[in-house]
């Protein structure tokens, strides 16, 4: 069969726009992994070759703000920020996919629109009421805000994965005497694992690439978040790109890490996140 | 079908509330009374006077969201025009760039082979957190480190090589196109996505009809990705919007050289968190959320009517 001149050009367009729109993740990779003296003149020169972990190393015992302890801290708050909203929300959804009453319908439309409203509506407040309930510096009171934010966006999609549901089970499972609870976690739930983990995919990756809540929230330099410590380890005078790099390489590591297993849950999250809702 | 309505106060009725009453309970006290406090802050004054419209019209006077003198001057001095004219600019050029570079990337990807490595490899931007996507920016736009500065000097341009984010003039355009190869992993994901929901048989008939691929596209595909560019449209305004972490790390805190790439969000936390000025913060807030509530309000009504 005879190729055509087309798909070969597209074939070429399409990787070579891949090649482009990975160079800049190549180039703090290579800084990474090599002495900072050799990338002086660019990362692409390979004259001069020598690649090890130093920078990593580096990176995670730092000085002044060891990655390594900012880590875990992020995986502290990382894991029941999403573990809490996936339980809370699952329940709220169910109400709505299933139970009738007067202003349901009114409420509903009233989360959805608390999707658009962006951190800062809430800083100044939620500081306020940190401050006086003595929770700033302190992962509980970041982790109810990172629960309460991510609620909004997880009950509009667990409510839509319910709806396509079908209902008859549940009523069989009603006529038999089960309570709403008992179908909920018996029956429900467990034909909501697929959609639970989309949920679970993209909140915890969003709660681990949050900056702006930790910033407003945790100032103390023992407790900040693995986001929170890669500005800081940009000196002021003189940037040491290997030590940045690695860090950030660090950083990143975890949600592309997640991406690459767990993709199906990912866009399948994404789009019914965006699209469907 | 619907499940009969139990009496108000009943076991029953009961149970089926308390599925909501956590949800409710967390959403009302960490967001809706902080939003509405925020709304409350921004009509008062640092005294707690009730002042009315003054800090909005303080907040649009100041040099940080409007810079009158400088927006009058035109783009012969093009930075530091004010934050609000900055996330204006910041949309018109991320927004028809990213949409369009994932439109096509979306159109072409349908028939490559290894699709979906490309497409990985595009999206790996939105999975980055946005805080080393700055730091990569940052690094990328650096004098002799970073790869822009490269192939300028091996297309022979080496008087242009400088660090882009450190000069007024060009912080926020390196931003911004920085931005777009953040992003463009979004519409071409969504794109892609709706793609797949249109019919074959579609292309074939415009095949026989002897359309060309620009008629097939105009007529066929992108009326039928109507949804899809919707949504594209409006995520993509509400990020720009909410722009924020790749400012903070890539700029610096105050926004750039002379606030040369100042935002909104930035400006906001810069008043609440460096200035202590928490009337003028939250009525930055109050004006950015209400451009994100009219345009989320414009796609839901859309959406409902279809």
């Amino acid at each position: 069969m005879k190729i055509r001149k087309t798909t070969i050009i597209i074939h070429v367009i399409a990787w070579s726009v891949a090649l482009i729109w990975i160079l800049p993740f190549l180039g703090v990779l290579m800084t990474s992994i090599r002495p900072f003296n050799e990338v002086l003149f660019g990362w692409w020169n390979f004259a001069d070759f020598h690649p090890s972990f130093n920078n990593f190393v580096e990176a995670w015992n730092h000085p002044n703000v060891p990655l390594g302890i900012g880590m875990r801290n992020s995986f502290l708050v990382a894991i029941p920020s999403t573990l809490i909203p996936m339980l809370v929300a699952s329940l709220a959804a169910y109400g709505f996919a299933r139970f009738s009453f007067p202003i349901r319908d009114y409420i509903f439309a009233f989360i959805v629109l608390i999707m658009a409203v962006p951190q800062q509506m809430i800083a100044v407040p939620i500081f306020q009421i940190m401050n006086s309930l003595g929770l700033v510096d302190n992962y509980v009171g970041l982790i109810l805000v990172h629960s309460a934010w991510g609620l909004a966006w997880i009950i509009l999609f667990m409510r839509n994965f319910f709806l396509t549901l079908p209902i008859e089970i549940e009523e069989a499972a009603r006529v038999d005497g089960a309570s709403d609870f008992k179908i909920f976690y018996k029956i429900v739930l467990p034909m909501a694992l697929p959609a639970l983990a989309s949920v679970a995919v993209l909140q915890f990756m969003w709660v681990w690439n949050d900056f702006f809540l930790a910033l407003i929230l945790i100032f103390d330099s023992e407790r900040l978040l693995a986001t929170q410590r890669i500005p800081l380890m940009r000196g002021v005078f003189f940037v040491d790109w290997g030590v940045l790099s690695a860090a950030s390489i660090l950083v990143m590591m975890v949600p592309v890490l997640i991406y690459a297993l767990l993709q199906k849950y990912y866009i399948q999250g994404m789009i019914g996140w965006t699209v469907k809702g | 079908m619907r499940i009969k309505i139990p009496p108000f106060f009943s076991l029953p009725a009961l149970i089926r509330k308390s599925f909501f009453a956590p949800a409710l309970i967390l959403i009302v006290f960490f967001v809706v009374f902080p939003v509405l406090q925020t709304v409350y802050i921004s009509f008062f004054s640092p005294s707690d006077e009730f002042v009315g419209f003054d800090n909005y019209f303080d907040v649009l006077s100041q040099k940080e969201i409007v810079n009158v003198e400088d927006v009058s001057k035109g783009l012969s001095q093009p930075f530091g025009l004010g934050a609000l004219v900055h996330n204006m600019i910041w949309i018109s050029i991320h927004l028809p760039l990213s949409l369009f570079s994932g439109l096509i990337l979306a159109i072409i990807l349908r028939d490559v082979k290894g699709a979906s490595i490309v497409k990985s490899a595009i999206f790996l931007g939105m999975v980055t957190p946005m805080i080393v996507g700055g730091i990569i920016l940052r690094f990328t736009f650096e004098k002799n480190v970073g790869i822009v500065n490269g192939l300028l000097t091996f297309l022979g341009l080496e008087q242009l090589t400088r660090s882009w984010m450190a000069y007024a003039e060009t912080t926020l355009f390196a931003l911004i196109f920085g931005s777009v190869w953040l992003w463009t992993g979004f519409s071409m994901i969504v794109y892609s996505a709706g793609l797949t929901t249109i019919p074959k048989e579609y292309y074939e008939a415009a095949k026989i009809d002897g359309a060309s691929s620009f008629r097939t596209f105009f007529h066929i595909t992108f009326p039928l990705l109507k949804p899809m560019t919707i949504t594209v449209v409006t995520m993509t305004l509400l990020w720009e919007l909410k722009i924020f972490d790749i400012v903070f790390v890539a700029a610096g805190v105050s926004g750039g050289p002379g606030g040369a790439a100042n935002v909104l969000a930035l400006q906001m936390w810069n008043w609440a968190f460096r200035a202590f000025d928490f009337n003028r913060a939250a009525t930055v807030a109050t004006i950015l959320t209400a451009l994100t509530l009219v345009i989320t309000i414009w796609m839901t009504r859309y959406m409902v009517k279809k």
